[in-house]
């Protein structure tokens, strides 16, 4: 089936067959391999990518249910050599270790700021709900969101 | 994990819809969010030929007021639900419930017509729809009917719907003293048990989620509700409570009637 999604504002057009996943799709079809695929069902987030603006899990979603949408990955948030400022915040508060988790807790932590600019420390925890890390213990990860909501507020 | 091959159609209308599921019957499924659907095709517990994409439907994501009615379009995301201020005006209980889903991610991509169409013993709305007493609106080849949410759901992943029907809305009344409680699974994050009460005036609506096979409508609670939480003992009088590696049938019942309890005192 053919498709039309825009990815990190480049159009791409694919035939593809309906079964093949959006992360599959991503990773396979376009060397796209900063989404992580974690479990595959839908349970560690490591797939998080945005979708018309909001976070949901690309290995849960078939690429042809993508068309005519626009995704953005990890590798659609900085800006060429410039960090975004949740990137950024990662680095400066050492919010990852083995970093597999990292791609999908930055497009999670995007959807989040991006529907509450200033969330507590309890907002960002529940809206990591989806997402997993085996390193961290999550503190300096929610750290990391903290400062980065603080960054893109000012 | 790679689901077995499959065609997709995307429909544009309710009524192509119902036409290529009464064609193909059994073979085809209808898909909203596919957060239920399309990880069980990826485990090959459902092998449908053909999928029939019902989200680009329009007007059935829309949330509007009729009367003394909120009524919800099946196609409306669980988040959009949780941040509708329609809904939390007028029926919070629900915006309370859908936004208790999975987590951002499932309530981004999640719909409540899939949601109740699934019947997942373990999911939240029923709890909530059969508290409400809220309608449930499907169209099929037949045309369009109204279940009561008290007839809906029948058993384990089974509901009234017939096999050429889709839910297209659901119909809530406006609900002003509501609740919904819930004990996470602590993985997955859905319900081990989930409770909605509903208050009107010296009377008490109970739906339980999570606890039997099939959700129900606490009428031992109702019955014997006082205006206090000692009805919450009945919580689980005559219904078969389910068993699990979560949780097995005697914590479930304490926890059934721990969570009417809160419910009730809410
Ligand atoms: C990680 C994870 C956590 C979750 N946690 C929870 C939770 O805590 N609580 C909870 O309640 N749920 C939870 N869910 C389930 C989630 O809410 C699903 O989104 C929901 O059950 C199904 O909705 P959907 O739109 O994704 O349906 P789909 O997956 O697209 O479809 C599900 C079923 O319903 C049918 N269907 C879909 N729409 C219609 C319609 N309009 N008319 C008739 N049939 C239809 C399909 O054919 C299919 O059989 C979770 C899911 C995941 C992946
Ligand atoms: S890989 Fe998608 S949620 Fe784990
Ligand atoms: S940094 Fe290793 S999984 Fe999160």
């Amino acid at each position: 089936m053919n498709i039309s999604i825009t990815i990190n504002g480049k159009a791409y057009d694919h035939d593809i067959e309906p079964r093949i996943s959006l992360a599959q799709f991503l990773r396979e079809n376009l060397d796209l391999t900063g989404t992580h695929i974690g479990c595959d069902t839908s349970g560690c987030g490591a797939c998080t990518i945005t979708l018309d603006g909001k976070a949901v899990k690309s290995c849960t979603l078939l690429a042809v249910q993508a068309d005519g949408c626009e995704i953005t990955t990890i590798e659609g948030m900085a800006n060429g050599a410039q960090m975004h400022p949740i990137q950024e915040a990662f680095r400066e508060h050492h919010g990852l270790q083995c970093g597999f988790c990292t791609p999908g807790m930055v497009m999670t932590a995007a959807d989040i700021l991006q529907s509450n600019p200033k969330p507590s420390e309890e907002d960002i925890r529940h809206g990591l709900e989806g997402n997993f890390c085996r390193c961290t213990g999550y503190h300096n990860i929610v750290k990391s969101i903290q400062h980065a909501a603080e960054k893109i507020n000012t | 994990m790679i689901p077995a091959k499959f065609d997709y159609i995307k429909v544009s209308s309710i009524g192509e819809a119902v036409t290529l599921l009464d064609k193909h019957g059994f073979d085809s499924k209808i898909l909203s969010g596919g957060h239920s659907l399309i990880p069980a095709m990826k485990l090959r517990l459902s092998r449908p030929e053909l999928l029939i994409d019902i989200s680009g439907i329009s007007g059935m994501d829309g949330i509007s007021e009729e009367g003394d009615k909120i009524v919800v379009g099946a196609n409306c995301t669980h988040q959009k639900i949780a941040s509708s201020k329609l809904v939390k005006e007028h029926l919070n209980i629900l915006a309370q419930t859908a936004g208790c889903i999975g987590d951002v991610q499932v309530r981004n991509r999640g719909t409540l017509g899939g949601s109740l169409a699934h019947a997942d013993p373990a999911s939240d709305y029923p709890a909530t729809v059969l508290a409400c007493d809220a309608q449930i609106i499907a169209e099929g080849k037949n045309g369009s009917r109204t279940i009561a949410a008290t007839d809906f759901f029948q058993s384990i992943f089974t509901t009234a719907l017939a096999d050429d029907e889709i839910i297209t809305s659901v119909r809530f009344p406006k609900v002003a003293n509501g609740n919904y409680q819930k004990f996470f699974q602590s993985a997955s994050r859905f319900a081990v048990v989930g409770v909605a009460v509903v208050k009107e005036g010296d009377a008490v609506k109970v739906g339980i989620t999570g606890v039997s096979d099939t959700p129900y409508r606490a009428s031992a609670v109702e019955s014997a509700y006082d205006g206090g939480s000692s009805a919450a003992a009945k919580a689980v009088h005559g219904v078969e409570v389910m068993s699990d590696h979560f949780a097995d049938a005697e914590y479930r019942s304490h926890l059934a009637k721990v969570y009417v309890k809160r419910a009730l005192e809410a």
